[in-house]
């Protein structure tokens, strides 16, 4: 892994180029354009029902778009996917299932090519490093469902990590999450932009999104983005199409104020 | 008790009921993970209209069984996977219809029909050496299937989208999976009837999640489970002179009651 990177490289990993898509007849995305620069940290905000989970099941090749272009990688998303590492939704899966730490970070190990072969001890060793990253690696051989909503997401995104990403994706990641925990998420996921690995995260948590995100994007069925971390008055009523009270005098400020000296 | 096992009629049914156990206790516990309950009653009452169509055109009831279950399946499969509404009442309209098919071909067949009730009952003691081979045949497979495909079969039980992300054959295990469950229901259907046939398959796999925390221990367990609910609801069903299925299931539905109160009561438990 690159221990240095350069914000300046032009290497995109995933381009998007006039995509609609929409489910029988009603269009939730409209004519994006959106460029993932390698090395960014992309915080992705909207309205509920803006698009946003439709943008990253396309990104992942679960829902093919009407019109338009999209490249994973260079390659379709179904061949590109495989460098995502992809941490759902908290709330898409059981929570009682019965599965160990271990076993769900070995599913990271697993892929279409390695089907009849049993995993080695390599994978292994990498189940156990990428524990170590997200700090749970003395959790490893607890249940799943003896977790708190904090250490499970860290479990998810160890598991992530453990596919080699080249990007991380991450859906809503603080969702039923508490505070402390939040933080703690967060703190993680600028270590590991800094180790090189670009991430696409979809959020809720705008004041805390602005001080960790490299690139803020405001999707609204339409893609407000222009590689900065401003959020500008103008983007925000287009992405929300309303005026709001807190956002009006919260965070427009608090994204061009904070830098990163101030954590 | 000993002399039990003299009787040919006996060994067979105690050794169906291990045979049928392997399967059901593998299978069962991926009916219950992934919440497939329903849509393995509907293949199960579905069969029946296989076996109703075999009995009138004079063919083995159990091919009959097979084949009408296994299209059940990959319909049912079909209506869950693309479906995104009423998947429930689809099929639940089709475990009817089956079960209709199956009487009307009844009506249409002359001469005696008791065998039929067999089908919707169970008859563990009528297990020929045939229907046996049948079984090794089938837990052979199931095993086989689940221990190639294990770490696949939990991913995808666990989280879909993530397997699919990750390129794994999500559809095609999902079709293996179902067309195990079609065939396993063809070999449960002996031992405790079509009608019971979702007890059987879920009550072991609900006991074994309840106090363990892994698929393969659940796996083992209920295994074991289902061998005791079978043997010893055979046993009790010989001393009383009852109906075997039905004594199955109430053994097994007993345990599954205890084992609630039991788990209430227990601090050490997984999920308490």
């Amino acid at each position: 892994m690159p221990q240095t990177f350069q914000k300046s490289s032009n290497s995109s990993l995933i381009e998007i180029e006039n995509l609609h898509a929409g489910y029988n007849g009603e269009v939730v995305l409209q004519d994006i354009n959106f460029t993932i620069q390698e090395g960014d940290f992309i915080g992705l905000i909207g309205p509920n029902g803006g698009g946003k989970t439709t943008l990253l099941k396309i990104i992942l090749g679960l829902l093919t778009p009407k019109k338009g272009r999209i490249s994973v990688m260079g390659k379709l998303p179904q061949d590109g996917r495989q460098h995502i590492g992809y941490v759902p939704q908290f709330a898409d899966f059981d929570s009682d299932f019965p599965i160990s730490v271990r076993d769900v970070v070995r599913m990271g190990r697993l892929s279409g090519k390695r089907l009849f072969k049993r995993l080695n001890s390599e994978d292994d060793a990498i189940v156990e490093d990428r524990l170590d990253w997200v700090d749970m690696r003395d959790h490893i051989d607890r249940s799943l469902k003896e977790l708190s909503g904090g250490q499970r997401q860290r479990v998810y995104i160890a598991r992530a990590l453990a596919t080699d990403p080249k990007i991380l994706m991450l859906d809503e990641p603080t969702n039923s999450v508490d505070y402390e925990s939040r933080t703690k998420i967060y703190d993680l996921l600028h270590t590991i932009n800094e180790q090189g690995i670009t991430i696409l995260m979809v959020s809720h948590d705008l004041n805390v999104i602005s001080s960790y995100v490299k690139t803020i994007g405001c999707l609204n069925r339409q893609m407000h983005y222009h590689s900065e971390k401003e959020i500008t008055a103008e983007m925000f009523n287009a992405a929300y199409d309303c005026p709001v009270e807190l956002i009006a005098h919260g965070l427009p400020h608090r994204v061009l104020a904070e830098h990163k000296e101030a954590r | 008790m000993v002399e039990l096992l003299s009787y040919g009629f006996m060994r067979n049914a105690l050794m169906a009921g291990v045979l049928v156990s392997l399967a059901c206790g593998i299978i069962g516990t991926l009916v219950v993970l992934k919440r497939m309950v329903f849509i393995s009653g509907g293949v199960a009452h579905t069969a029946y209209g296989g076996v109703g169509m075999a009995f009138y055109f004079g063919v083995n009831p159990v091919l009959g069984a097979v084949v009408f279950s296994l299209l059940a399946s990959f319909l049912m499969g079909y209506v869950q996977r693309q479906t995104r509404q009423r998947q429930d009442t689809l099929i639940g309209v089709m475990w009817a219809i089956g079960m209709a098919i199956g009487i009307i071909f009844a009506d249409l067949t002359p001469g005696y029909k008791a065998d039929l009730m067999s089908y919707l009952f169970g008859s563990i003691l009528a297990v020929t050496n045939a229907d046996l081979w049948l079984m090794l045949v089938i837990d052979l497979l199931v095993i086989g299937l689940v221990i190639a495909f294990y770490k696949e079969l939990q991913a995808s039980a666990f989280d879909e989208t993530f397997s699919r992300v990750r390129n794994l054959p999500v559809d095609f295990l999902y079709l293996v999976l179902i067309t195990m469950i079609g065939l396993v229901v063809v070999m449960m259907m002996r031992v405790v009837g079509l009608i019971m046939i979702i007890a059987l398959l879920t009550v072991p796999a609900a006991i074994g999640s309840l106090f363990l925390k892994d698929m393969k221990h659940i796996m083992g367990l209920s295994t074991v489970l289902s061998l005791v609910f079978t043997s010893g609801g055979l046993l009790i069903s010989y001393f009383f002179n009852l109906t075997s299925g039905a004594t199955i299931i109430l053994f097994a539905g007993g345990a599954y009651l205890a084992a609630l109160v039991l788990h209430r009561f227990c601090r050490r438990c997984p999920n308490a």
